[in-house]
Formats: C-alpha cells, sequence, structure tokens
C-alpha cells in the first residue's frame, strides 16, 4: 500500500496511479456537498446553469459540518454515508469530477463511471469529526447559504488523510461480510 | 407533591446535550481499548487510534465527537406526583434541547421530510415519556446519528420462526450495512409489542451500558450468542475487516399477540452518546 501526497485539482494521471487500499493526503481546495446540495447542483446542471464551482478536476467531500466556535475556520467535520449521493455521482463524474470523499459503499453505476471517467472514491474514518476537523484551515459558504449544514463551502485543507476506496481500475477496499462463519445460511 | 422549575430542567438538559456530545461514556472508551489491543490488522488498530485521538480532542476542545449531533430523542420517566412550574414538561425539555445545540456549536439535523428545509434549532426533539410512581423525574439523552439510523430495520417476522428467525435478521441487518454505518456498531434488539413498540424497545436498549448483563439469563445469553456471530462477519472498524464489528448487543423484549413476532433492529454507531441525569 502505497502512500501519496496530492494537491488539488487532480489530474487523470494523479487518479490512474492510484489503487484501494493506498493512504493519500490531500491539500488545496475541495467542497463541500451533500445530499440537498446534489440535488441542487443537479437540477442546475438540467437548466443548464453554470455551478457555483468549477467540477474539472474537483473533490467533492459529502460532509455537513457542525458550526464553527469563535476563532476557529469549521466545526466538526468528518464524512457522512456515501450511497445517498450515488443517484448523482455519475454524472458529476462525467462532467469532470475527480473524486469523493465520504464513509461506505458505492453502487456499480459509481464504481463504473469512476472507471469511465478516471475518479476515485476515498474513504475518511466516520465519526472523528473533530480530529478531521484539524486539518481544515479555511471555510467560505459558496452555495445555497440557506441549506445551513448542507450548503457548500469551500475548504481549504492541508494533508487531510484519505484511504483509497474505490480506484478506477475496479478495485476495492471494504471487506466482504463473512455469512458463513456468522452462520446464516 | 414536589415542584420543579421549568427553568432548571431546561438547563440541566442543555448541559447534559452539551457533555454528550463531546465525551464518550466511560464504558466506551474501555470497549475501543479492548478491541484496539484484540485487533491483529494494522488498518484496523489505526482506527481505534484515530478514535481515541478524536475522542481526546473532543474532550479537550469542545468540538463535538461527530459533526453528525443527532437528532434528539430523550427517554423521561416523570413521577405522577411531579409538578413543573414556568411551562410544560415537554417545553422544558425542548428549550434545554435547543439551548444546548447552540451554545455547544452542534449541528443542527432536523428538516421537513419533502422540502428538506432544516428546522433551524434541531426541533422538535422526539420525546418518550413514561408515568411512574413518585416525585422523580429522570430524563436520558441520546444524540442519534443518521447514517446509523438509517441502516435499521424493524419487520413482523412469524411466531413460527422464532429465535433463529430473529438471529438471521439481525446478523443480515449489520452484514449488509457493512461499512455504512460506522462500525463497530452497537445493535438495540426490540422483540415483541407491536409495529410501533418494537423499534422503541430496540432503541431504549441502546440507553444500556457495553459492559452490563442482561439480568434475564436467557437474554444474556442471547446478546452474546448475537455478538459472537456479528463479530464473525469481519467487517471491521470501518468496514476495513478486522475482528471488531461489533461492541455490544442488547435485547429488550415485551409480551406480543399470539399471531406476531415484531422485531426490530436499531444500529448505533461507534460513537455511542447519550446520557442520563435525576433532578
Amino acid at each position: 500500500m502505497a502512500e501519496h501526497r496530492l494537491t488539488t485539482p487532480l489530474t487523470d494521471a494523479d487518479i490512474e496511479k492510484l489503487v484501494s487500499g493506498d493512504v493519500v493526503y490531500i491539500t488545496g481546495t475541495i467542497y463541500t456537498g451533500r445530499d440537498a446540495a446534489h440535488k441542487r447542483l443537479v437540477d442546475s446542471l438540467d437548466k443548464g446553469e453554470k455551478l457555483p464551482f468549477e467540477l474539472q478536476g474537483a473533490l467533492i467531500y459529502y460532509v455537513g459540518p457542525s458550526p464553527a466556535p469563535p476563532g476557529k475556520p469549521i466545526g466538526s467535520a468528518g464524512p457522512t454515508t456515501s450511497y445517498r449521493m450515488d443517484t448523482y455521482a455519475p454524472r458529476l463524474h462525467s462532467l469532470g469530477l475527480k473524486g469523493s470523499i465520504g464513509k461506505g459503499k458505492r453502487n456499480d453505476a459509481v464504481k463504473a463511471a469512476m472507471k469511465e471517467f478516471k475518479a476515485a472514491y476515498f474513504g475518511a474514518t466516520g465519526g472523528a469529526g473533530a480530529l478531521l476537523s484539524q486539518c481544515i484551515t479555511a471555510a467560505t459558504v459558496i452555495a445555497y447559504d440557506d441549506l445551513g449544514p448542507e450548503a457548500i463551502r469551500e475548504l481549504t485543507v492541508e494533508n487531510f488523510p484519505l484511504l483509497v476506496i474505490n480506484d478506477c481500475h475496479g478495485g476495492e477496499l471494504y471487506a466482504v461480510p463473512d455469512r458463513k462463519a456468522a452462520g446464516l445460511e | 407533591m414536589r415542584t420543579l422549575k421549568a427553568s432548571d430542567i431546561s438547563a440541566k438538559v442543555s448541559a447534559m446535550i452539551r457533555e454528550a456530545s463531546v465525551r464518550l461514556p466511560d464504558d466506551v472508551k474501555a470497549a475501543f481499548a479492548t478491541a484496539e489491543a484484540a485487533e491483529d490488522k494494522a488498518s484496523a488498530k489505526e482506527i481505534f487510534r484515530q478514535l481515541r485521538e478524536n475522542s481526546a480532542l473532543s474532550e479537550k476542545s469542545g468540538l463535538p465527537l461527530c459533526q453528525d449531533c443527532g437528532l434528539a430523542i430523550f427517554f423521561v420517566e416523570v413521577g405522577e406526583d411531579l409538578k413543573v412550574e414556568g411551562s410544560g414538561l415537554r417545553q422544558a425539555i425542548e428549550q434545554g434541547m435547543i439551548d444546548g445545540y447552540r451554545d455547544g456549536y452542534l449541528r443542527k439535523s432536523s428538516c421537513d421530510p419533502f422540502t428538506r428545509k432544516n428546522t433551524g434549532d434541531n426541533s422538535p426533539s422526539i420525546i418518550h415519556f413514561d408515568l411512574v410512581p413518585g416525585d422523580g423525574l429522570t430524563i436520558a439523552f441520546m444524540a442519534k446519528g443518521g447514517g446509523s439510523e438509517n441502516m435499521s430495520r424493524v419487520t413482523m417476522l412469524a411466531p413460527a420462526q422464532g429465535w433463529k428467525g430473529i438471529r438471521n435478521f439481525v446478523v443480515e441487518r449489520v452484514a449488509e450495512a457493512g461499512p455504512n454505518p460506522c462500525p463497530p456498531v452497537m445493535i438495540g434488539v426490540g422483540i415483541g409489542g407491536t409495529f410501533e413498540y418494537a423499534p422503541i424497545l430496540a432503541k431504549k436498549a441502546l440507553l444500556r451500558h457495553l459492559d452490563d448483563v442482561n439480568p434475564d439469563p436467557d437474554l444474556a445469553a442471547k446478546e452474546a450468542e448475537l455478538l459472537e456471530a456479528l463479530n464473525k462477519l469481519g467487517i471491521g472498524p470501518m468496514g476495513l475487516g478486522g475482528k471488531t464489528t461489533c461492541l455490544g448487543v442488547k435485547i429488550a423484549t415485551a409480551p406480543c399477540h399470539i399471531a406476531s413476532l415484531p422485531l426490530a433492529v436499531n444500529v448505533q454507531c461507534h460513537s455511542i452518546r447519550h446520557m442520563e441525569v435525576e433532578l
């Protein structure tokens, strides 16, 4: 398992060298977006509107942070469960999105899109939101302020620690449950 | 008859929420340490290391353990001889919840089911009241995250399916959920009652501590059997594989209709946040 230090925006070459299980430290700009923001992004695409950030080379972090206490750029900021964004992710990958950060399984359509459009799915440790927030040095709401925690934020991150869950070659990291060992017929 | 001020109840609830959101219960910390020592796999050990670091940082900095600070769930035991002055008991608890989530910089996660518009103050809480003899007041709070709640299920088994049917449903639920609910999980199992009561039993079971033993020896054995089976799934911390898929299984039962065997499985992520106050 290799270790990589990557800077955004990400390129096809950045993605192609990643293998599931690799550790990646991201530095640069990433964008937050979860359920409601994804719906609005895709509605905007349907209407032919410009998106609030450049998708080409971008990395979306599935997170709804807790409010920033005084003197801090952001509150706790760990990943949310990713499958809820599976409806939207293939289209965003087809338009240049190079990766998403979350936790939990992706469906076959997302995995196929990551293969076709050279993208990766990264896992951050769920339930470690206080710790992960330490790698975020700035946060600005850039769209959908009315969504509160679900607004799109531009985050500046330094060495944000990730694991490659799904790479663009079809590799996957998650353990397959051993139903037989657990006594299921 | 004893009288409590609504404002005192609100203040206690607010303080309890803020503390529960930054401090894991001792039994959970101990379970992390035991599980970390038992794991052989480096990735599993690394997850527990991060969770320990997260917990220490949260206590020190006041940042919540998880950005999903949950919907606020309360189980309240109210003495029949207790009087609340200033407002009703429900309003007093709700005000404390709103104050706690605001002043603790906790995330407000409650929204309209159709428009998805955030209610803005994490209201409404979900409050289960139980009337008991005497003039006491006990309020248990649980911060319940959405990711693990989404992996929970209720089903109506046929009585003939019995324990085997229950066991298979619980194990299959955790297997299917895989990495999604932030394992290692805790599982609350509600057996019996009715369609709406089994999940309440399951949720209330999650208020028990990981290290307590069910006083009913048969249920204690069933909890141990399920825990062992779930950990054989090998899903491991955050789904990366390992020995620790589940930290504890807690079963609560109630009599049910002769035609029914209701079963609820409430999945709790590893960020097990709950606390209780007596007033």
